[in-house]
């Protein structure tokens, strides 16, 4: 059985983007902030810090999930991916990434990190999508800049370029029921 | 926007999960996907003392087909549920509610009996349960004990679950030859429901429905024969609470027009 007192800082490892890491922090440090002030990978960004706008998603054990709404300890040995995941190490940027610059599917560029790692494992369960089901997973961020008609165009064209093979028919009875279980 | 500091405890079994309980009751809050708890840590609504996670707990992640119901342990999550094979043949209501509890991110860590524990009057998870006549299994160190749903959710936020007591899971019967339509009405899909509307109907002609957001729990009422006028009846005689989003008046007005719409689908699906 785990247990930390509250203000008691503890060690906290966890493995993020593929490197195993590990920082001291209380049990009331969100895992967002963990990223960002106690790991200093500042690619996922915080908005509005109680799980509406979406902005620091970061896939958990591969799925997407709020960090903000995630604490530090509960991530312990968990396998976390950020958006500093997605480009190759010489900064290629991967096909999702690509199709955003494009499309002009973001501006600011603050929200765009949260609605990355969404589309990264919705498009791992349903790589074609219908123009709908991309919608109701966009519903998930808020976007105050660009709008969000780029953002769906961008998805549209990735998932037109995903491999046939995956099985259309599987996917979209899946995708009906909000994807796969965890 | 940031949790006052809290003690955290992750068991790695139920029946540590129970200990525990009994030694902090009402001081402790159970964490399982925190999708509604973690939000009200953040904006600092509750202190707890303790927090204790169940997530890991591997005999509370469970679907269990009992026969005439479906046992969803404590740290099913509702992208999980929404997956299991069977939910649209056996639990075809649920089926239908689901997709718009939260959003594909939200569903992926929050929990079917968190949302029943949380009791927000609005959610559609309670609804369902309370619409389909189903019940909450509660766990404590005297013992196991079954409530049916509309004994449990009493008011907003506030269930009959004692403090020392673990949700430990919901039984939703099967609905088999039946009925079922669900819809809601809602700012941005996901978002809380102002109104949200379940109906089971049997097929002879009685319909089961239930609303939310217009009381501070699920409310239900049989309709036979004129939906529309039923409802109309109804709908003037709920509380109809005012918030940020609606008013009284609005929201008796949308019941007023869902209302048989969703009644209208139940009967035809059932036909």
């Amino acid at each position: 059985m785990r247990r930390v007192n509250k203000n008691e800082r503890v060690r906290i490892a966890l493995a993020l983007n593929g490197r195993k890491l590990a920082a001291a922090a209380e049990p009331r440090t969100l895992l967002s902030d963990f990223i960002r002030q106690n790991l200093g990978s500042t690619g996922t960004h915080v908005g509005c810090e109680h799980g509406i706008c979406g902005a620091c998603t970061v896939l958990i054990d591969g799925v997407a999930a709020r960090s903000c709404l995630t604490l530090a300890v509960q991530a312990e040995g968990r396998e976390v991916k950020t958006v500093e995941s997605l480009a190759a190490p010489d900064g290629t940027l991967n096909p999702l990434q690509a199709a955003f610059r494009a499309n002009h599917a973001l501006q600011c560029g603050f929200c765009t990190p949260g609605i990355l790692m969404s589309f990264t494992d919705y498009l791992a369960r349903n790589p074609h999508p219908s123009s709908a089901e991309i919608r109701e997973v966009l519903s998930g961020h808020l976007c105050r800049c660009t709008g969000y008609a780029g953002i769906v165009k961008a998805v549209e064209e990735v998932a037109s370029s995903a491999p046939a093979k995956a099985g259309k028919g599987d996917h979209a009875s899946e995708a009906k029921h909000g994807g796969r279980g965890v | 926007m940031k949790p006052r500091p809290f003690d955290y405890v992750r068991p790695d079994t139920a029946e540590e999960a129970v200990a525990l309980l009994a030694d902090y009751g009402d001081e402790a809050r159970i964490l399982a996907g925190g999708q509604s708890l973690i939000p009200m840590l953040n904006l600092r609504l509750i202190d707890p003392a303790v927090l204790i996670d169940i997530s890991r707990i591997a005999g509370l992640d469970v679907i269990a087909d009992r026969g005439n119901f479906i046992e969803i342990g404590a740290a099913v999550t509702q992208n999980a549920l929404m997956g299991w094979p069977d939910l649209k043949l056996k639990l075809p209501l649920l089926a239908a509610a689901l997709p718009f509890v939260g959003h594909f991110q939200t569903r992926n860590k929050g929990t079917v009996c968190g949302s029943v524990a949380h009791a927000d009057p609005s959610s559609e998870i309670p609804l369902t349960l309370a619409v389909c006549g189903g019940a909450v299994v509660l766990r404590g160190k005297r013992g196991e004990r079954v409530l049916a749903a509309d004994a449990f959710q009493q008011d907003m936020l506030t269930t009959a679950r004692e403090p020392d007591e673990l949700i430990a899971a919901v039984r939703f019967p099967v609905i088999e030859g039946k009925g079922v339509a669900f819809d809601e009405v809602a700012r941005r899909h996901g978002d809380f429901a102002i109104i949200a509307v379940a109906a089971i109907a049997d097929g002879r002609g009685e319909v089961t429905l239930g609303v939310g957001g217009m009381a501070g729990r699920p409310m239900l009422r049989s309709i036979v024969g004129d939906a529309a006028g039923a409802i109309a009846v109804w709908a003037g005689e709920l509380e109809g609470y005012e918030d940020l989003h609606a008013s009284a008046a609005l929201r008796r007005d949308l019941l007023r027009n869902l209302g048989p719409r969703v009644v209208a689908e139940a009967i035809r699906c059932a036909a």
